[in-house]
C-alpha cells in the first residue's frame, strides 16, 4: 500500500514541478488571447477607449490589465462577453456612447469640402478618398461611423447619417 | 391515359387544406380588356431592378422594351400594350419589403399596336442553347411560380451542374389558387412545347410534369397533348394533394425521391424545376414572339361576385381586374395578393398585377383566431413541418435571440409554409416570428462581415503607416550620412554658389 501512495505522490510531485516550471519559464501565448479579445470588440476603431484602435485596446487589456468597460459602441454586451472570456467582474460602462456607431455613416457635404485631406489622414480604415484641392468622398461600405473625421475638418462639412 | 401514381417519394408532415377551387374553375379563362392605364414596376423579379430606357411623353408599342435588365441577376420589362409613357414614379405595390416602388405608368391608346420583332421567329430546334438562353433573357421571362427568379439565369446556372431531369411544377397546393390548373387545361400544348424548348436548351432527355391528383382535367389535357406530339421524353406524374407539396424542394423530393440538401438547390440532386406557367411563357416568346406581358391570374374568394381565372396584361391594377369580373361583393373585407397561406395582404386595390401575381384573393371578415397564448410544447408543429424542423424549439431560440442555436436547429431551412401556424393550439404566429428571426440573423451576419472588413482595413493601414515611417527614417538617415561624408566644405560650396559670402554677415 505504501508503494502505491509513494508512486502516486511521486507522479503528482513531478507533474506539479513540470507545470510550475512551464508557467514561469515558457513564454505565454498572448497573441492568441489578444486576437480573441479583439474579436469581441466592435471594430469601429473609434479610439474612444483612449487607445489607437480595437486591436491596441485588446493588447492593452491583455498586457496592461486595462479596464474592460472602456468601449461605448460595444456597450454592456461587450463588457459581459469580455468579462466571461477573461474571468473578470462585469462592471458598468465607464462613459456612455454618444451614438450607436455601428449604424451610422459619415457623409461629406460636397459643396463645402475644401480638399484639405485632414479627414483622410485620420480615418482608421482608409475609407476616405481625396487629394489636395480635390473634393473628398467616403466609401460608404467601409465607413465604421467612428466620428474621428469630425474634429479635424476645418469647415465642418462632415455629418453622420443613419446607415440604413 | 392516366398518369402513374406509384414510385413517389414521401413528404413529412404537411396538411390537407380545404381545396376551395371549384368556383374559380367553373368557367373558361376570360380576357381582361386593355385598361386605360398600365403600371409597370421596375422590380418584378428577384435581383436588381431593371432601369428604364424610355422617357416621359414617349410613345411605346406593345412588346417594346421599356426597362432593361441591370446587374448580374435581373430581367427586362416590356410594355404590355401601346400608349404613351406619362410618368415614372413611386406607386403602391405588393411586396414583402416596402410599400411603394418605382413604376413606369403608361396611358394606353387602345390600339394595342405591337412592336416589330427585331429577329424573325425560327423553329426552336434550329437555335443553340446559348441563343435560346439569350432570347429567354430578352423576353423578360421569370419564374411564374412565385419566386420570380429570372429564368435565363436559372437555366444558365443549371447548365454548370450535372442535370438529369427537368421538372415542370404544376402543383398548386394552396387553397383557392387555380391559375396553373386552368392554364394546363386550356393551353396544355403550350406547356408541352415549352417543355420541349427547355429540354432542347438544356440538352436533357427527361422531363416530369408534376400535377396534383385533384386536377384530373389538367392531367387529361396534358396526356392528350403528349399523345399528339409523341414525345417520349416527357411524362406526367400525379402527386398527392398535400400542402406544401408544390414548393420547389418538396416537388423534387416527391417526384425523384431525392432530398435537396440543406442550403442547396434542386440542381444539387440533378433537377431543374420550372413552373408550368413559365414553360408556357417560354413557348409564347420563342414560338410567337410575345414577351412576358400577360399572365393567368385567379381572382377568387367570397369577397368577389364571380370568382374566375383571367388573362390580364401585366400592369393592370387589381381594381380594373376586379371590376371586369363584376366587382366586390358586399362582404369584401380584406384583399390578399397570393394565396391564403403565403400571400401578402394589401391595403389598396391600386396595386398593379405583376409577373408574380398568381392570385387575387378577396375575403370577407375571417373569424378571429384567438389570442396568442404561451407554448404548451404539444409538438403538433413538429408533426406537420414538411422540412423536419422543430418549430417549438426554434420559437424559444427566436425569443431568446440565440443566433447560434437558431442556425444549428436549421432556421434557414424553413420554407415559411405556415403549416405550424395553422395547427398551433396556442395561436402563436410562428412563421412571422421565424421570418423576423431570419432577418435578424442576416443583419447579424452583415454586421459581422463589416466588423471583419474594418479590422482587416485597420490592420493593413497600421502596417502601411509603420512602413512609411520606417522609410522616412531611413531616407533621413541616408541624407544625413551623405552630408556628413561631404563634410563642412560642401555647405560652404553651396552658399558660394548661391552668391552669398560664407559665414554670417556681421555688418548688418
Amino acid at each position: 500500500m505504501w508503494i502505491a501512495v509513494a508512486t502516486i505522490a511521486g507522479i503528482a510531485l513531478i507533474a506539479g514541478l513540470g507545470l510550475s516550471f512551464a508557467s514561469r519559464r515558457l513564454p505565454p501565448n498572448d497573441d492568441d488571447l489578444v486576437s480573441k479579445v479583439d474579436g469581441l470588440l466592435p471594430q469601429t476603431q473609434c479610439a474612444q477607449c483612449g487607445y489607437l484602435g480595437c486591436r491596441p485596446y485588446a493588447a492593452a487589456i491583455v498586457h496592461e490589465a486595462a479596464p474592460i468597460n472602456l468601449c461605448p459602441p460595444g456597450g454592456e454586451d461587450t463588457v459581459q462577453r469580455l468579462a466571461g472570456l477573461l474571468g473578470r467582474d462585469v462592471v458598468a460602462l465607464a462613459n456612455s456612447a454618444q451614438s450607436d456607431m455601428k449604424h451610422s455613416i459619415a457623409f461629406i457635404d460636397e459643396s463645402l469640402c475644401i480638399g484639405c485631406t485632414h479627414c483622410r489622414d485620420v480615418c482608421p480604415v482608409d475609407a476616405i478618398i481625396g487629394a489636395h484641392q480635390f473634393m473628398h468622398t467616403i466609401l460608404a461600405d467601409e465607413c465604421t461611423g467612428c466620428e474621428l473625421c469630425l474634429p479635424p475638418c476645418p469647415v465642418d462639412c462632415i455629418q453622420l447619417k443613419s446607415a440604413a | 391515359m392516366t398518369a402513374p401514381t406509384f414510385d413517389l417519394g414521401t413528404l413529412h408532415g404537411g396538411l390537407r387544406l380545404p381545396i376551395l377551387k371549384d368556383e374559380s374553375t367553373a368557367q373558361v379563362i376570360q380576357h381582361v380588356p386593355i385598361p386605360s392605364q398600365l403600371i409597370l414596376p421596375l422590380a418584378q423579379h428577384a435581383g436588381e431592378p431593371a432601369h428604364p430606357i424610355v422617357s416621359i411623353g414617349e410613345r411605346v408599342l406593345k412588346g417594346q422594351l421599356i426597362a432593361d435588365a441591370d446587374g448580374i441577376i435581373s430581367a427586362p420589362v416590356h410594355a404590355s400594350s401601346s400608349g404613351k409613357v406619362i410618368a415614372i414614379e413611386q406607386w403602391p405595390v405588393s411586396r414583402r419589403l416596402g410599400e411603394n416602388a418605382p413604376c413606369i405608368v403608361i396611358e394606353c391608346d387602345g390600339a394595342d399596336q405591337a412592336v416589330r420583332l427585331s429577329e424573325p421567329i425560327v423553329p426552336f430546334e434550329k437555335l443553340g442553347p446559348d441563343t435560346l438562353f439569350q432570347k429567354v433573357l430578352y423576353g423578360g421571362i421569370v419564374g411564374l411560380g412565385g419566386a420570380v427568379f429570372p429564368t435565363a439565369h436559372k437555366l444558365m446556372e443549371a447548365t454548370t451542374e450535372d442535370l438529369e431531369h427537368l421538372v415542370l411544377n404544376g402543383v398548386e397546393c394552396e387553397s383557392y389558387i387555380s391559375c396553373d390548373d386552368m392554364l394546363m387545361r386550356e393551353r396544355a400544348m403550350a406547356v408541352v412545347v415549352g417543355a420541349q424548348i427547355l429540354l432542347h436548351a438544356l440538352r436533357l432527355d427527361h422531363c416530369f410534369i408534376a400535377v396534383e391528383s385533384d386536377k384530373p382535367e389538367a392531367i387529361h389535357a396534358l396526356a392528350d397533348a403528349l399523345t399528339e406530339v409523341q414525345d417520349e421524353r416527357i411524362a406526367v406524374k400525379q402527386i398527392p394533394t398535400i400542402y406544401p407539396s408544390g414548393a420547389e424542394d418538396q416537388v423534387v423530393q416527391l417526384v425523384t425521391r431525392k432530398e435537396v440538401p440543406t442550403g442547396g438547390l434542386p440542381t444539387d440532386v440533378g433537377c431543374l424545376v420550372q413552373n408550368v406557367g413559365t414553360a408556357a411563357a417560354v413557348y409564347d416568346w420563342i414560338c410567337s414572339g410575345e414577351p412576358l406581358i400577360s399572365r393567368v391570374t385567379t381572382v377568387t374568394g367570397d369577397g368577389v361576385v364571380a370568382p374566375m381565372n383571367v388573362v390580364s396584361r401585366i400592369g393592370t391594377t387589381v381594381a380594373d381586374v376586379v371590376n371586369f369580373i363584376g366587382g366586390y361583393s358586399e362582404r369584401a373585407k380584406q384583399l390578399i395578393i397570393g394565396g391564403p397561406m403565403t400571400g401578402k395582404s394589401v391595403t389598396t386595390d391600386r396595386v398593379p398585377l405583376v409577373k408574380a401575381t398568381n392570385c387575387i384573393l378577396v375575403l370577407s371578415d375571417t373569424p378571429p383566431i384567438g389570442a396568442e397564448r404561451p407554448c404548451i410544447r404539444c409538438g403538433d408543429c413538429a408533426q406537420v413541418c414538411p422540412v423536419l424542423l422543430l418549430p417549438q424549439q426554434l420559437f424559444w431560440y427566436a425569443c431568446a435571440d440565440n443566433e447560434a442555436k437558431l442556425r444549428s436547429y436549421g432556421l434557414t431551412d424553413c420554407i415559411e409554409c405556415g403549416c405550424c401556424d395553422l395547427v398551433c393550439p396556442s395561436h402563436i404566429p410562428l412563421t412571422a416570428d421565424f421570418r423576423s428571426a431570419k432577418l435578424r440573423m442576416r443583419e447579424l451576419a452583415d454586421e459581422k462581415a463589416r466588423a471583419e472588413r474594418a479590422k482587416h482595413r485597420f490592420e493593413t493601414r497600421t502596417v502601411r503607416l509603420e512602413r512609411e515611417q520606417l522609410q522616412r527614417a531611413q531616407e533621413l538617415m541616408k541624407q544625413k550620412e551623405q552630408i556628413k561624408k561631404a563634410g563642412p566644405r560642401a555647405i560652404e560650396e553651396i552658399l558660394e554658389r548661391s552668391g552669398k559670402p560664407s559665414g554670417p554677415d556681421k555688418d548688418e
